[in-house]
């Protein structure tokens, strides 16, 4: 099991999604992906992706321009 | 825990204009359904198989406002400022992530246009109205750009 960081701050729509996309088809599962990011859309849609590909939400972390968001593979 | 679906939900979008905005939208929609776990197809039509062409994918105009590229060199200015990612990367991260391009094979007939004229590496078919329909008669939605 390992920890994988996203690092998309500073990028905008639709990249920090797609970003995040790209981590979790690589990952094995139970791998946890830590995504931080600035852009606020990508808050709420980082984690409604992860839900609709059926993974663990673990945590949402942080202000709409600096957050956190920890996913379970 | 994977439990991705075995028959994944699919968008399906018919890119008829060669605008660089339009593109844009195409693009930026067909890799937000990917990275949502969607399957994803763009068909490439008309002016916007314009932008398939060998350095043709930023070479199109505004929809509105371009002012003879002047409004388009203002808003590629100020994406850059935002930070917006490049037709170009976008069209790489919609490939990477498996995203299928359908290049329309009467407007290549129609413009002369030949396939060593088009990036033919991004491109995963060439077909007509019944591919179009194949792949939209299955997708839960499908856009006209």
């Amino acid at each position: 099991m390992a920890e994988i960081l996203v690092d998309c701050r500073g990028e905008t729509c639709p990249v920090p999604l797609v970003e995040t996309r790209k981590v979790i088809r690589q990952a094995k599962p139970g791998d946890i992906i830590v995504v931080v990011g600035t852009h606020p859309a990508s808050r709420e849609e980082i984690p409604m992706a992860a839900r609709a590909l059926g993974l663990e939400v673990l945590s949402i972390e942080g202000t709409e321009n600096n957050w956190t968001i920890r996913i379970r593979r | 825990m994977n439990m991705e679906k075995q028959q994944p939900e699919r968008l399906t979008i018919v890119l008829h204009s060669g605008d660089m905005d339009k593109v844009y939208s195409a693009l930026i929609i067909g890799s937000g359904a990917l990275a949502m776990g969607m399957e994803a197809s763009i068909f490439f039509t008309f002016w916007g198989l314009q932008r398939l062409k060998k350095n043709g994918l930023e070479k199109g105009p505004l929809s509105k406002m371009n002012f003879l590229g002047l409004g388009k060199w203002m808003v590629k200015r100020r994406m850059k400022k935002a930070n917006v990612a490049t037709l170009e990367r976008l069209m790489r991260d919609f490939k990477e992530l498996g995203g299928k391009v359908i290049a329309c094979e009467m407007t290549m007939e129609i413009m002369g246009i030949r396939r060593e004229d088009l990036r033919e590496d991004w491109i995963d078919a060439y077909g007509a109205v019944g591919t179009f329909i194949q792949e939209a008669r299955g997708s839960q939605i499908t856009l006209f750009i």
